[in-house]
């Protein structure tokens, strides 16, 4: 499989990094050797393999919906970058236009 | 202290107390002949000595070591019963949360930004049996890679020959324990992250079972191949370790139910009548010399022993490291979406801009080349228009891959193979070229892939003094069938009581 600069780009959108053109270029090469490499499974028949996604046989847990402590906001809020008001402050979602009730 | 105790090796030195297994510290402890806090000091003293070549360790906690182990002798003091593991220093491996010591997996993106609030588990049931933290150990950042020379601060090194690295991910841990740095380790095995390490290094390292461990802590790389582990010094610690941190977790989901065995009772001395499978793709193209004849030399001994040696096969070994890994990208992909600079760990502080905008940088900054690679070909293969080709295929030949294994053990007990191709390479010799580093991961993958139990055993040393590993594998949840054949090799062999010469052997 060939990987152009392009794909590079469109891939890393998909998994939110940001990468520098020299980044780019590397990745493209190394992303086409290693899927070439990959592309050896497609010698293996497995028609009428079912695919396996553990490797033991999962149940459903269930447990009783029972109330816990949990642990205090400030615990919670120990690692967090920023924070406000007993919340993580994170950058702006939403344009200062659309935020806010009168905007809406 | 009041003066040398206990073994005296063969040249009629005394061992220093770092230098002695946790079962005969532990006796020592019980017969008053010794402290919990000479132990420590003696092993504190150890890593102030050696650390600044090997560099094992990315935290080390003195004091509260210290203060934990004075507990311990007052205990002892007011003649209490003591828990099995009562005052053994134990590293665990900086990609297991310990609440109140930052665990980093060698990563930027959680060095200074991640104090865990909780202990994983397996470190509750460590503090539960009495063992002392003693640090946090270094490893290829996020568990991605094969030598810890991807740890965003610095290579550890391997004790035997400082130039060469230590194995990895695992490798600060294995380091560590062959170094005399810690008595104990935990590790991680996601592809081998415990074995191999423990081959380059000369120590024991095992891969429970999946499911066998609880993995409630251990920050995720690929979920389904995720395993926790013992690394030690012989194959009695590491069945004690074993049996401490094994068992089902209501907060791992798949942790198993199944009752924990007395992994010690299983140490019998005694192979006879056992059926061990030699698999011949195991002994292919791209084994070392050196490795093939000691891994052949203790196959040859386990046969005098009275074990009988079975040729099996593998048929799918050859699509192992493709398969292991697009497996392992995928899951981590998916994992490592959660390091957005929102809740924990690092933010990029840059110019303001969206959310968005602030999330890629803040991964960009955060990740190192390897991670960043491997969250690449993982979306890749998830993408839409690849996910049949790639995931959805990879899971089925996984499916050959574990069916493999139960025609293979219906023929036989326990696999023979070695661990890597080559012992450790010099550090630099395979940074930069990825593909050749992950084929290097061919002999282990398969049992994380399938789920299986597995171990690493030093069988040998090589022309140049570098320690080789042999590796066993047994069906789901016989770990005590592979203890009871790695017991039997070590009491028969002496590659055990070899210890590495660390600083003298930097070239």
């Amino acid at each position: 499989m060939k990987i152009t600069v392009e794909d590079v780009e469109h891939v890393a959108v998909l998994a939110r990094l940001r990468l520098t053109d020299e980044e780019k270029a590397g990745y493209a090469i190394q992303l086409s050797a290693i899927l070439e490499y990959f592309d050896k499974l497609s010698e293996v028949d497995t028609d009428h393999v079912a695919p396996m996604s553990h490797p033991i046989d999962l149940e459903n847990v269930f447990r009783p919906d029972r109330a816990a402590e949990s642990m205090p906001t400030e615990t919670i809020l120990a690692n967090a970058p920023d924070q406000a008001e007993d919340c993580f402050r994170v950058p702006l979602v939403l344009d200062h236009d659309d935020a806010g009730p009168e905007a809406t | 202290m009041t003066g040398p105790v206990g073994r005296v090796t063969g040249g009629g030195m005394v061992l220093e107390l770092h230098e002695y297994t946790a079962h005969e510290l532990q006796d020592l402890l019980v017969a008053k002949q010794i402290t919990a806090g000479e132990i420590i000091e003696s092993v504190l003293q150890r890593i102030a000595q050696v650390d600044e070549q090997v560099q094992a360790y990315v935290t080390v906690v003195g004091d509260s070591a210290r203060a934990q182990a004075r507990a311990v002798d007052e205990r002892i003091a007011r003649n209490e019963e003591l828990p099995p593991l009562a005052g053994l220093p134990v590293a665990i491996k900086d990609n297991i949360c310990t609440q109140g010591v930052a665990t980093t997996c060698s990563a930027r993106m959680l060095q200074d930004h991640h104090v865990p609030v909780y202990d994983a588990t397996v470190v509750a049931k460590l503090k539960a049996a009495g063992a002392i933290l003693i640090g946090k150990t270094n490893l290829d950042e996020f568990a991605m890679g094969s030598s810890t020379e991807n740890s965003a601060f610095f290579p550890t090194r391997n004790p035997w020959k400082l130039s060469h690295v230590p194995g990895g991910t695992s490798g600060g841990s294995a380091a560590a324990v062959s170094a005399g740095e810690a008595i104990l380790a935990l590790g991680s095995d996601t592809g081998g992250s415990i074995r191999q390490p423990a081959s380059f290094c000369g120590v024991v390292g095992l891969k429970p079972t999946y499911g066998r461990v609880s993995r409630y802590g251990l920050v995720a790389y690929a979920s389904s191949l995720d395993q926790i582990g013992p690394l030690t010094r012989d194959v009695t610690d590491c069945a004690t370790l074993l049996g401490v941190i094994s068992g089902h977790d209501p907060r791992d989901s798949t942790s198993v139910q199944a009752p924990v065995p007395n992994y010690r009772a299983a140490l019998r001395a005694d192979v006879h009548g056992l059926r061990i499978g030699k698999p011949a793709e195991y002994f292919g193209e791209g084994l070392s010399s050196e490795v093939r004849q000691a891994v052949e030399q203790a196959i040859e001994q386990l046969a005098s022993w009275g074990a009988e040696i079975v040729d099996v096969s593998l048929p799918h070994t050859g699509y192992a490291i493709a398969d292991f890994y697009i497996l392992a990208m995928a899951e981590a992909s998916s994992n490592l979406a959660r390091y957005d600079g929102l809740k924990y760990g690092y933010r990029s502080g840059g110019d303001a801009g969206d959310l968005e905008d602030v999330v890629r940088r803040t991964r960009a900054e955060g990740f190192g080349d390897e991670v960043k690679r491997r969250i690449m070909l993982g979306t890749y293969a998830l993408s839409a228009g690849y996910y049949d080709a790639y995931y959805d295929k990879a899971q089925r030949v996984r499916a050959l891959i574990k069916q493999d294994y139960e025609r293979a053990f219906a023929q036989c007990d326990v696999l023979v193979c070695p661990v890597s191709p080559f012992p450790a390479f010099a550090i630099g010799e395979k940074v930069h070229d990825p593909l050749q580093m992950y084929l290097a991961d061919v002999y282990t993958v398969t049992a994380n892939l399938a789920g299986i139990p597995a171990l690493s055993i030093p069988c040998g040393l090589t022309a140049a003094g570098l320690p080789v590993g042999l590796q066993l594998k047994a069906p789901w949840f016989q770990e005590p069938r592979l203890l009871r054949v790695a017991y039997t090799f070590e009491q028969n062999t002496e590659h055990h009581h070899k210890t590495p010469p660390v600083e003298e052997s930097r070239s």
